[in-house]
């Protein structure tokens, strides 16, 4: 029982991370309707930013994730204007297997850069785990938890509470409409891939002290977000945070009670099982995929 | 014209081995054909129905695994304390065999996946290829895991009144791998402009109108599918048997967009375009070893990709075709198949 505890907890600190990861890819997969395959750079990207600052530029862990969170949002605008905005209105393959060549670009520059050795960051939190009865959770976990929540809850408010979340969920729902009735669309599509982006960066950012940070770590992280997504539904931004913790759930009990090496397999199962057997998402009320 | 040209181009790929000397260079073109073969067939799925599968190395490492396994033998357990023993058998046997099991994983995997379309297909694809590789990875009892399958023989053609040739050379191993990739290409050819060829793309430019006249969407994509993960297989047999080394690096996803990046850009929907796309980027990395550190040459991979995309978007072969046409006309040439127009798919 203890140990099952455990395992809700640990499900726990994932999904929270999780959901940041997939709300940043359900908003570009469902506003812009592209598959965004740097979305795992960009969570590397922002390990990395939050190495440079913390261990190279010697500066404090808690500046570190606002300057990831901004530089995955710059990053991520460069990335739209660059290659997206001359690609619109090309057909889904296109400006996917663009997206694969920057993928590659982006994962090699970073290979190139820093190296395949496996980095890590020191935090300011002790080492000795919090214990409550029979589970204990490190203060760094706690902390990344309390984090993406934050974040969730900011995303969600700016989705919902301002005139850019009016314009994003207009352009979602019909993008001539939208455009007819004054939204910018173009602007749009530049700042949806832009937060989705500093999300990614934000996750990277927060798991990267968690584990250790190397150029390939969002490869594993971009296929656990395109599960989340097709879990929640496109574009369903509680579905994404409901799709995070289920996915977390899955990959703890996964791991604690069938095999640890088939952890990062629960996630492609999830996703050939929901799309055979419920390809709107779980919580979608009717909606044909396309 | 077009049989002179492919006879050409096949007798100037036959001569290659009698002037080329270079060992390395020749291993390049091994392996580069090999994936030539992959690339083939996954543009019978990608240029000829439009469906876009990231998965597409499953089926060539299931291929491997198949013969490998067939040939070198395995000794595993089964639940219920059974034991399922296997002796080698003859690696053609292998060959066999991946052509057959790889082509029965295409059917189910096209049952299961083409329920979806569009990037849902895509994911799936490249879901399925995944969860290969971390059985690969984590079935050590089988497949030796990341340890690798080793010492995997080399093909042996049987000879009627000789015995067997074993092929060991790289000049027998480059005109085996030539004879198969011919023999791929004839059939994808023929197979293309048959009545059933003429589904697919009727399927690929309009499926509701496709399925209003009579066309059976599911079962065309199925068999389309199954020819395809076939000849994959083969490939992949034929790349194990080579290589003589396997390993569940063999599904890494970086293969499948090997593939596609030939396909694109040599020309997707056109027979030739897999093989000149293929001859190019297979041998990119030959051209550019002496001069990048291999981290550059992956950028300049990607930045490759991109650029092909935002330039030739419908490759190479049917941009040359095209300009060919028009200087012999002297005017505007109409696409010859609009491929990259067609815009997202409608709904199934």
């Amino acid at each position: 029982m203890s140990e099952f505890l455990q395992h809700l907890v640990n499900m726990l600190v994932l999904g929270g991370t999780y959901a940041l990861l997939g709300i940043g890819l359900t908003l570009i997969f469902g506003i812009m309707n592209v598959v965004n395959f740097t979305h795992g750079v960009l969570y590397t990207f922002g390990a990395y930013i939050m190495f440079i600052v913390v261990q190279q530029l010697g500066l404090n862990f808690f500046i570190a994730l606002p300057v990831a969170v901004l530089a995955g949002w710059l990053l991520g605008a460069a990335i739209e204007l660059t290659l997206l905005r001359p690609l619109r209105g090309s057909d889904i393959d296109t400006t996917m297997l663009v997206m694969i060549g920057a993928w590659i670009a982006m994962q090699s520059g970073t290979l190139w850069i820093w190296g395949g050795v496996a980095k890590s960051v020191t935090t300011p939190f002790p080492e000795a785990p919090l214990v409550l009865g029979p589970v204990s959770v490190s203060w760094l976990r706690l902390f990344v938890l309390a984090a993406a929540a934050m974040l969730i809850l900011v995303t969600y408010l700016l989705i919902n509470n301002t005139s850019l979340g009016r314009a994003m969920r207009a352009t979602f729902q019909d993008h001539d409409t939208a455009s007819l009735m004054g939204v910018n669309v173009d602007m749009i599509y530049t700042s949806t891939f832009a937060i989705g982006s500093s999300l990614a960066a934000a996750a990277g950012a927060l798991l990267g002290p968690v584990y250790v940070i190397f150029p390939q770590m969002g490869d594993l992280a971009a296929v656990k977000a395109f599960a989340i997504v097709i879990l929640g539904g496109l574009g369903n931004i509680t579905g994404a945070v409901a799709g995070g913790f289920i996915l977390a759930l899955a990959e703890e009990l996964g791991a604690g009670y069938v095999s640890s090496g088939y952890r990062d397999a629960m996630g492609f199962l999830i996703i050939i099982a929901v799309l055979i057997f419920r390809p709107t998402g779980l919580f979608a009320r009717a909606e044909r995929v396309g | 014209m077009r049989a002179i040209i492919t006879i050409l181009a096949v007798a100037a790929l036959a001569s290659v081995p009698l002037w080329l000397r270079d060992p390395y260079l020749l291993n390049a073109l091994i392996t580069t054909g090999i994936f030539v073969i992959g690339a083939m067939s996954l543009n019978l799925l990608l240029g000829f129905t439009g469906q876009l599968s990231l998965g597409h190395i499953a089926f060539f490492g299931i291929g491997a695994y198949v013969s490998a396994l067939t040939s070198l033998g395995f000794d595993i357990g089964l639940p219920g304390g059974l034991r399922l023993v296997h002796t080698p058998w003859p690696p053609m046997i292998g060959f066999v065999l991946a052509i057959l099991v790889a082509g029965l994983c295409g059917y189910f995997v096209g049952l299961l996946s083409f329920r979806v379309r569009g990037a849902y297909f895509v994911i799936v694809t490249i879901s399925f290829a995944e969860v290969v590789r971390l059985v690969a990875l984590n079935w050590v009892e089988l497949t030796q895991g990341p340890l690798a399958l080793t010492n995997i023989p080399s093909i042996a053609l049987p000879l009627p009144g000789f015995g067997e040739l074993t092929l060991r050379t790289k000049m027998q191993n480059y005109y085996l791998v030539l004879v198969v990739a011919l023999v791929a290409y004839l059939l994808i050819a023929r197979l293309v402009r048959s009545h059933f060829g003429r589904a697919m793309r009727g399927l690929m430019e309009n499926e509701t109108l496709a399925v209003s006249v009579g066309i059976d969407v599911t079962r065309t994509l199925t068999i389309a599918a199954v020819i395809s993960a076939a000849i994959a297989g083969a490939a992949g047999s034929l790349y194990a048997h080579y290589i003589r080394i396997i390993d569940p690096e063999v599904f890494a996803f970086i293969n499948t967009v090997t593939m596609v990046i030939m396909v694109i850009s040599g020309g997707k929907g056109s027979l030739a375009g897999p093989v000149v796309g293929g001859l190019i980027f297979g041998l990119l990395p030959v051209a550019l070893r002496p001069v990048m550190a291999p981290e550059a040459q992956w950028i300049a991979y990607g930045g490759v990709l991109i650029a092909i995309l935002f330039v030739l978007p419908r490759g190479i072969v049917p941009s040359l075709a095209q300009r060919i046409i028009r200087r012999r006309s002297g005017a505007p040439a109409l696409a010859p198949v609009a491929l990259t127009e067609t815009g997202a798919k409608e709904p199934a």
